[in-house]
């Protein structure tokens, strides 16, 4: 089981500050941009967790997840998505596509930590992803 | 709060401004100078019967030092605080820090203020940002702003052993994202108030038909040759520009009427009436057998006029906008309560004329002439329908005198004080 966490977020120093919160707490960050090829990274990559920002350049989350969900490699991989948008249809609309998480903008850093940790563990004890329970 | 840490700071300041030395203090005071140094730095807690002492010697009242000052700024930091549980902040020592670094913890408390501000105003925001695709867009970046702030400043307060490179780096994060939460903010605001020129609106999209019809008017200033030639099939390409189905037939509800007005009110003669009457739409109305209301809807849509308009129905909804520079009239939502339009609106068939005065630094006068014209389109035995329209004038020189002040909505009204607000502003205390 790695501790591979794929982080698409084209926001830079958000990117950042994630990188830096999980990296000290012993993961390996793989950090994209962009949404173009996300999809093809990841099942390349297969990391223990994708965090996915909602609005990216090249390709919206919502898709880089439903092309994710259609991959026989990617479909269970745990995916939490970030979003500066906290409306409920914008929450339901990430965990129709598969989302296991949501984490509406600002969230604290110890959130996503917990969210990354929990899925990881969810994964190594084969118990799959979760079914959408909203973090945030 | 009993004695306050913060006493120190008030004796120090105090000591000052006397001109007064430490030793010379703390000897008037039967004390030791080092003792005296502590407590003026806020180390020591002083006990009520030196602070006594030192209050006489000071010739400051013991409540001047003890009482009062700092719980504004300490609930604020307490508040900054519990933002964030994860860096332990020694609440039990927030006076000791407040005391010891005033302008940190002003800072600290400020930063605090200033992002409750921001989060209060993006939740008051959230509702509309399916509606409106700029606004939608302008929130989300703020919203990234202020993800990344709150991440960095949390790693910064939560990290003690962060290398000097990346507190570096995190500090000049902070500072980008500050700056871009700022601007961000006054661009919202901006785009709120429609002092952005509507292009952000016309070039993004807009999304009540309303609206639509009135960029394709004011694509057009708000003035087309072919009603005055009664040729309103020549319109018709035209209208293909507007997107949606409801916004073509409000468009072609709007020509028809104005068609109406153009065939009442000829457009030459009703010029040189207006020259020699002035405008005045009762006795505009007078000469051409009209009413007052068509005859401001006329005058607001000659060709070049500087002119605005607004027309509502019974319920204050707004039906018709047409801008002008300086009074901002509202996107969203009903309009400041104030405006004589509502005045009429409560009295039909009376005139009602007035000065106003939009808020801010960039206030400007204008002459306002609102009318309230009931319609029984369902007969004797149908209910009473009220259109109500209110022109806006620029104000000449020799027209100054009392204004009425008056806002665009409540939302982004910046007048605190007013008597009318049905609702808190977001762009108070300086957002």
């Amino acid at each position: 089981m790695g501790r591979e966490v794929l982080l698409i977020e084209d926001e830079e120093n958000i990117a950042e500050a994630i990188r830096f919160i999980l990296t000290r707490d012993g993961w390996q960050v793989v950090h994209l941009a962009e949404g173009r090829g996300a999809a093809r990274r990841a099942a390349e990559l297969m990391p223990a967790v994708v965090i996915l920002d909602t609005m990216l350049p090249g390709a919206s989350g919502l898709e880089i997840l439903a092309e994710m969900r259609s991959n026989l490699l990617t479909a269970h991989l745990p995916v939490v998505m970030l979003t500066a948008k906290s409306q409920p249809r914008d929450r339901e609309a990430a965990e129709r596509a598969g989302a296991d998480r949501f984490l509406a903008k600002p969230f604290a850093n110890a959130d996503i930590l917990a969210v990354v940790r929990e899925l990881a563990a969810g994964r190594k004890t084969g118990l799959g992803p979760s079914g959408g329970a909203a973090v945030a | 709060m009993g004695i306050s840490s913060l006493i120190g700071t008030r004796l120090r300041e105090r000591r000052m401004a006397l001109g007064l030395r430490q030793g010379d203090l703390a000897q008037e005071a039967e004390i030791s100078a080092s003792y005296l140094n502590l407590i003026e730095h806020n180390r020591r807690k002083v006990t009520p019967e030196i602070l006594a002492r030192l209050a006489q010697v000071l010739g400051s009242e013991l409540s001047a030092l003890s009482e009062g000052a700092g719980q504004p700024l300490a609930e604020d930091l307490r508040a900054a605080a519990a933002g964030f549980p994860n860096a332990a902040a020694e609440v039990d020592r927030l006076e000791e820090f407040a005391g010891r670094f005033p302008g940190w913890a002003a800072v600290t408390a400020g930063l605090q203020a200033r992002a409750g501000q921001l989060e209060r105003a993006v939740e008051a925001l959230n509702d509309r940002m399916t509606h409106d695709p700029h606004l939608s867009a302008a929130l989300h970046e703020l919203l990234s702003a202020l993800t990344s702030v709150r991440a960095t400043a949390e790693i910064l307060a939560e990290t003690g052993d962060l290398a000097a490179d990346l507190r570096h780096r995190f500090h000049r994060n902070l500072h980008l994202d500050a700056e871009r939460l700022a601007g961000g903010a006054e661009a919202l605001v901006a785009y709120l108030e429609g002092t952005d020129g509507g292009g952000a609106a016309g070039e993004q999209g807009l999304s009540a038909p309303l609206e639509e019809v009135e960029a394709w008017l004011a694509g057009q200033g708000w003035h087309l040759q072919a009603l005055e030639d009664g040729d309103l099939a020549a319109l018709a390409p035209g209208m293909e520009a507007l997107a949606s189905t409801a916004a073509r037939a409000l468009a072609e509800a709007h020509l028809e009427r104005s068609a109406a007005e153009a065939r009442l009110l000829p457009l030459d003669p009703f010029r040189a009436a207006l020259k020699e009457l002035g405008p005045d739409p009762a006795l505009l109305a007078a000469r051409f057998g009209s009413d007052p209301l068509t005859v401001m809807r006329r005058m607001a849509l000659l060709p070049g006029a500087a002119a605005g308009f607004v027309s509502c129905d019974a319920s204050g909804t707004l039906t018709f906008r047409k801008p002008i520079a300086g009074f901002a009239l509202p996107r969203f939502g009903a309009a400041c309560p104030l405006w004589p339009l509502y005045a009429a609106l409560g009295r039909p068939m009376q005139p009602v004329q007035a000065q106003v005065e939009t808020p801010g630094p960039s206030g400007a006068r204008f002459k306002v002439l609102a009318y309230c014209q009931p319609a029984l389109a369902g007969g004797f035995g149908g209910p009473e329908l009220r259109e109500a329209a209110m022109l806006i004038l620029p104000v000449t020189g020799t027209e100054a005198g009392p204004a009425l002040g008056v806002g665009s909505t409540c939302r982004i009204c910046p007048r605190a004080d007013c008597p009318a607000r049905r609702e808190p502003s977001i762009t108070r205390e300086g957002i």
